[in-house]
This record gives structure tokens, C-alpha cells and sequence, in this order.
């Protein structure tokens, strides 16, 4: 009998096999990327908020600190999304018949939570703590970015593992002066590696990589 | 490959049993996770039975003493929690022109008024604790303490806004006087 495929379909078979080694490499990669992009990770994407809330407006504009908001942010794991008063310490002369502004007031009258569409938000398996890491000289804008020019509060970070375990390996690279951390207009200096040693030892930074440092 | 891609969805841990600060509930009535405080409970570590530190008053009475000795530490604890919570209405002096006011809200009076000046601390920590007014509370957003850190750090508004030369140690005098006022 003869044969059914020709000698030459050998090599057909080994591009295949062979071929499957990139292909699986490329969904892979595929994979990544999507699993990185801002797709994913929701970087840059502005959310739909109950009140249009500008940061850029409270924070450049009018010069207020993130503390008059976010209360526990030095002292707590939490730093806090200000409740309705706080708002209303304001807008119950400011804008206040705004139509804008209804749901904070029907919030206040109702003594109903307004409820905000969160922009960050670990699963609930990894744990975070702001208190430590203001204390240890890590600013808000190193992972929350320029949020005084956000007219909509968007994502700056992935907060993905690899992105908290960079930093714990090399904080050097990150930290800064602990009265600076408030400061959104923070620009390291030339010599950031030089400077972020001598913080290092003066603040007594551990090099924090243990899995349960965050999974507990 | 598939540890990969299921790496992709969120599933199982990523939802657990248990409340993240503010995250909403189901299972309240009004949808919060953070729940009040039952009528007539105090939450451990929140006793208020000193009179003096806890409402600035002994027998309804606005005290004119601090409750605890206040140091250069604490002042500079009561600017910068003024500077926070106050200067955007009072001004980074106290004057009152701050931003807030310019932008329509009432207007405060100027701490510096004699009134003011003559006011007694604990009308100060009352004002901080209940508002005033226009003025909303501060109680949830500032502790007791740090009240009393911002009503001494006023009491130093109130001086270095009324000190003549001769308040100055005679070593910061000729700094002054170089770089003007
Ligand atoms: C006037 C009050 C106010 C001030 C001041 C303020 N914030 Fe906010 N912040 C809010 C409100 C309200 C939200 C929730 C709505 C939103 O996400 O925009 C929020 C949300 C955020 C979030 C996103 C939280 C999340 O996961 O949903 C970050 C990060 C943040 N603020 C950082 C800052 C920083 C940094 C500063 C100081 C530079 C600051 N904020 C000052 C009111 C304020
Ligand atoms: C310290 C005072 C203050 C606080 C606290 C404050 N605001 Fe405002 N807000 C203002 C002022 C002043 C304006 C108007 C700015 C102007 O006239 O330029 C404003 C404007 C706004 C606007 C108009 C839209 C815009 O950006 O132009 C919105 C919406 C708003 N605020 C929402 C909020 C919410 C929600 C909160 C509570 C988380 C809040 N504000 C807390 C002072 C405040
Ligand atoms: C080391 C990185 C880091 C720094 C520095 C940092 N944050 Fe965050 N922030 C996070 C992470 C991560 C979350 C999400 C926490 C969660 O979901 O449990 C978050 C959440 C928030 C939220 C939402 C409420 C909450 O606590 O979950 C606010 C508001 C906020 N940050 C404000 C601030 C402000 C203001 C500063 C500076 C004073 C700051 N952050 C500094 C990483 C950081
Ligand atoms: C820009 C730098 C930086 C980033 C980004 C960062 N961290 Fe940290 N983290 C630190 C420093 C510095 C410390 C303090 C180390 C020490 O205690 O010596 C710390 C400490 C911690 C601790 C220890 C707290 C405790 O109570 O023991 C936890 C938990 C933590 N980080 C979680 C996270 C998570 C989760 C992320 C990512 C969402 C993250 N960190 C991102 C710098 C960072
Ligand atoms: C600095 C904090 C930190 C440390 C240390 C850490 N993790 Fe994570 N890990 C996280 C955060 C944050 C997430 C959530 C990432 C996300 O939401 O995408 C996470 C997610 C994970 C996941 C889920 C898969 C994923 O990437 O989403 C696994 C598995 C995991 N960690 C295992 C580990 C192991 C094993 C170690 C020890 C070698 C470890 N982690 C150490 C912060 C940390
Ligand atoms: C949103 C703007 C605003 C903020 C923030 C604010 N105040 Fe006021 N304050 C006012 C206004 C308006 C008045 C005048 C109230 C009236 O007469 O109705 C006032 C009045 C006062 C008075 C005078 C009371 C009297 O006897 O006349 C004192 C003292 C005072 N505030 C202290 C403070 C302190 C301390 C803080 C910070 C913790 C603060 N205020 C934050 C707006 C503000």
C-alpha cells in the first residue's frame, strides 16, 4: 500500500509541534499583557462618582490638605473617605442650592451614606496599611500620584503585588523626607539613591518580603 | 498556561466574609458596614468622665486653665492641625480672610478682636467640639487632645499678632530688625 502522506509532510509536522512552542509563548504573553494593561488594572480610568468630586478643584484650588478629608490617614490601616458633614462644613453656604450637589444634601438630610465608587481596592486576601508607610517617609504620590490634578479620581498604580514588592526590595529608591509626605509637588533630588540610604537607616527600613507580611 | 489565565479571574479569596472599612452591607438596614453606636453604650476607650478635657467646662462653666501641660511639642502639633482644620476659613493668622470665606462662605470674626482675646480657653475647645453658628463641629475629626493643641497654639496667634519689640529675646531682636518685619 502506499503511503498516505509524502515524505516531504514530515517537516509539516515537526513546524507544527515546534510552531505550538511560540504559539503557547504568545498566549502567554497575550496573557500578560492584558492581565497588565490598563484594561485590567482599570490605570487612567476615571469613575463615575455620585457627585462629580475634584480633587484638582479641593486640593490646587483651594489649598486644602488631604487630612481635612481623609481624617485616620496617619493614625490607621484606613485612610478614610469623608463622610457626608465634611462636605457639608462647606457646601451649606457654598453652591448650596446647586443641583450638582443634591446628593450630599439629600445625604445630609437623610443621614444616608453617599455611596462612592471606590478606586482603590486590594482583594480581600492582601492586607495594607497606611499608617506605617507615611511614618516611614512613603508620600501619597508615589502610589496615589498627582491627585491634586485629577478633576475625577483615576488610578495612577496597579496595585498589583509586583508593584508593592518592588518598592519593599528597593525602598531607597522611593523614600523621602517623613514632613515631605503630604506634599503632591514632591520632586526627589538628583542624589535620590544617596538620600534614600541615609532614610533607610535613619528610619530603621526592613526590608519587608515575607508573604505574610500581606497575606495574614 | 491555565494557572496563567485563571490568574485572570477574580474568584473565591478575592471576595471574603468579612467587612473592609465603609464597605457596604447587605445585611443592615441602612446598608452600613460601620455600624452606630447602640443608644446608651460607650465604645471602650471612649469613657468621657474628665470633665475638663473632654468639654472644656467644669460645671458648665468655660475653664480658663489647660487640662495637661502644654510644651513646645504640643504647639507645634496645634499649628499644623490649625493649619489644617482652620486656615482654609481662618486664615494661616487667624485673621479670618481665609479662602473659603472668599469664595461666599460667611465670614469669621478675627480671633484678634478683643472679645476673642479675652475669651477664656475652654470657649475655644467648646466652639472646636460643638461649632459655632456657621461653623460645623469638629468632634469627629479632631480628638480631644489635638482640640487642645490648637486652642493653645491660638493663644499664640493671639500674642505674636498684639507683641511689640520688647516681647522679642533680645538675641532674635537683631534678626528681626535686619530682615524687617
Ligand atoms: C475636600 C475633601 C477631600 C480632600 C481635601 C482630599 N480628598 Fe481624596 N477623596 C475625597 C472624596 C470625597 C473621595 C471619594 C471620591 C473619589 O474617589 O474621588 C476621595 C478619594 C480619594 C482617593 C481614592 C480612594 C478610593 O480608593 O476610592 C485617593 C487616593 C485620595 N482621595 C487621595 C487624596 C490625597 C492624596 C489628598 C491630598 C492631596 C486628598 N485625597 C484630599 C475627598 C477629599
Ligand atoms: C473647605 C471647604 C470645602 C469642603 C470641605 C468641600 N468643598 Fe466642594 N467646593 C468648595 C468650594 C469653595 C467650591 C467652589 C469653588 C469655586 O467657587 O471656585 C467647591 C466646589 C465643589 C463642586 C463643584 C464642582 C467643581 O469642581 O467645580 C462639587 C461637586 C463639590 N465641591 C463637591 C464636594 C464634595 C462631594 C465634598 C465632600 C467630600 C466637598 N465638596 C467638600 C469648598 C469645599
Ligand atoms: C504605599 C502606597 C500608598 C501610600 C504611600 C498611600 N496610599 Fe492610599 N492607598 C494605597 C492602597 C494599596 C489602597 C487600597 C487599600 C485597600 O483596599 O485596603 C489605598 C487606599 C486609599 C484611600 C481609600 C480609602 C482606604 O483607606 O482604603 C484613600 C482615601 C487614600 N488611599 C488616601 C491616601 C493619602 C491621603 C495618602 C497620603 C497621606 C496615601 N493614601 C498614601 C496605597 C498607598
Ligand atoms: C513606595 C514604597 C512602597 C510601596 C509601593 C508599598 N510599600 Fe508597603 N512598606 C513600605 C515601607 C517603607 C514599609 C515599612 C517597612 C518597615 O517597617 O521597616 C512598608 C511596610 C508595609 C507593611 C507592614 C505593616 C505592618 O504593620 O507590619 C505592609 C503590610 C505593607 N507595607 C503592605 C504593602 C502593600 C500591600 C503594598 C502594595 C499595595 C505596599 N505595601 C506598597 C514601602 C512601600
Ligand atoms: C508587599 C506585600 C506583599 C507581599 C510581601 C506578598 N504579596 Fe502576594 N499579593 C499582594 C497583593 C497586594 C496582591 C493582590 C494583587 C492584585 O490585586 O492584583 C497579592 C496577590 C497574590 C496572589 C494572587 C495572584 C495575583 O497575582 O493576583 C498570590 C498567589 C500571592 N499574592 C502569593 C504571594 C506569596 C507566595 C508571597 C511570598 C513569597 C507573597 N504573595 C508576598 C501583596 C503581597
Ligand atoms: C468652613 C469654614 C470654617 C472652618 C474650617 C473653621 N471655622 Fe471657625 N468659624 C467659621 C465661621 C463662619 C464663624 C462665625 C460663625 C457665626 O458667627 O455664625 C467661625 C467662628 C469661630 C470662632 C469664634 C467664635 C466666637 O465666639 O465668635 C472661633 C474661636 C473659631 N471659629 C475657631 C475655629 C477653629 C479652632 C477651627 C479649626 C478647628 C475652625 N474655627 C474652623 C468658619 C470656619
Amino acid at each position: 500500500m502506499a503511503q498516505i502522506f509524502h515524505r516531504s509532510t514530515n517537516i509539516l509536522s515537526r513546524l507544527t509541534i515546534y510552531g505550538a512552542l511560540f504559539i503557547l509563548a504568545g498566549l502567554v504573553w497575550a496573557a500578560y499583557i492584558i492581565y497588565s494593561s490598563p484594561y485590567f488594572t482599570e490605570v487612567n480610568v476615571a469613575r463615575q462618582q455620585p457627585v462629580p468630586f475634584s480633587h484638582k478643584h479641593h486640593v490646587s484650588g483651594l489649598g486644602l490638605d488631604c487630612r481635612f478629608c481623609h481624617t485616620s490617614v496617619e493614625e490607621s490601616s484606613f485612610a478614610g473617605i469623608p463622610p457626608t458633614e465634611t462636605c457639608m462644613t462647606c457646601h451649606s453656604q457654598i453652591w448650596s442650592d446647586s443641583p450638582m450637589l443634591e446628593p450630599v444634601r439629600a445625604s445630609y438630610r437623610n443621614n444616608t451614606s453617599l455611596e462612592w465608587t471606590r478606586v482603590y481596592q486590594l482583594p480581600g486576601y492582601a492586607y495594607f496599611n497606611h499608617s506605617i508607610h507615611l511614618n516611614k517617609g512613603i508620600g501619597c504620590s508615589t502610589c496615589h500620584g498627582r491627585v491634586d490634578r485629577m478633576p475625577l479620581t483615576y488610578r495612577e498604580n496597579p496595585m498589583q503585588m509586583q508593584w508593592c514588592l518592588d518598592c519593599h526590595r528597593n525602598v531607597e529608591r522611593y523614600v523621602r523626607p517623613r514632613e515631605d509626605v503630604f506634599k503632591m509637588d514632591y520632586v526627589p533630588p538628583g542624589d535620590q539613591l544617596a538620600l534614600g540610604e541615609k532614610l533607610v537607616k535613619e528610619y530603621k527600613i526592613q526590608k519587608l518580603t515575607d508573604c505574610t507580611t500581606c497575606h495574614r | 498556561m491555565a494557572w496563567v489565565l485563571l490568574g485572570a479571574c477574580r474568584t473565591d479569596m478575592h471576595v471574603q466574609p468579612r467587612y473592609k472599612s465603609l464597605e457596604p452591607s447587605p445585611f443592615f438596614d441602612d446598608g452600613r458596614s460601620a455600624r452606630p453606636l447602640v443608644e446608651g453604650t460607650v465604645a471602650r476607650g471612649h469613657l468621657r468622665i474628665d470633665e475638663h478635657l473632654y468639654t472644656g467646662k467644669v460645671n458648665g462653666v468655660d475653664v480658663d486653665t489647660f487640662p495637661f501641660p502644654m510644651d513646645r511639642a504640643m504647639l507645634e502639633r496645634g499649628r499644623e492641625r490649625f493649619n489644617i482644620f482652620c486656615s482654609p476659613c481662618h486664615d494661616r493668622t487667624g485673621s479670618g480672610n481665609g479662602i473659603i470665606p472668599q469664595r461666599g462662605f460667611r465670614h469669621p470674626p478675627s480671633n484678634h478682636i478683643d472679645r476673642l482675646r479675652k475669651a477664656p480657653v475652654g470657649h475655644f475647645f467648646d466652639v472646636i467640639t460643638n461649632g459655632f453658628g456657621a461653623m460645623y463641629s469638629f468632634a469627629s475629626r479632631i480628638p480631644p487632645r489635638d482640640r487642645w493643641a490648637i486652642v493653645a497654639y491660638i493663644r499664640v496667634l493671639q500674642l505674636s499678632e498684639n507683641a511689640t519689640m520688647a516681647d522679642v529675646p533680645p538675641e532674635a531682636r537683631v534678626q528681626l530688625q535686619r530682615e524687617g518685619p
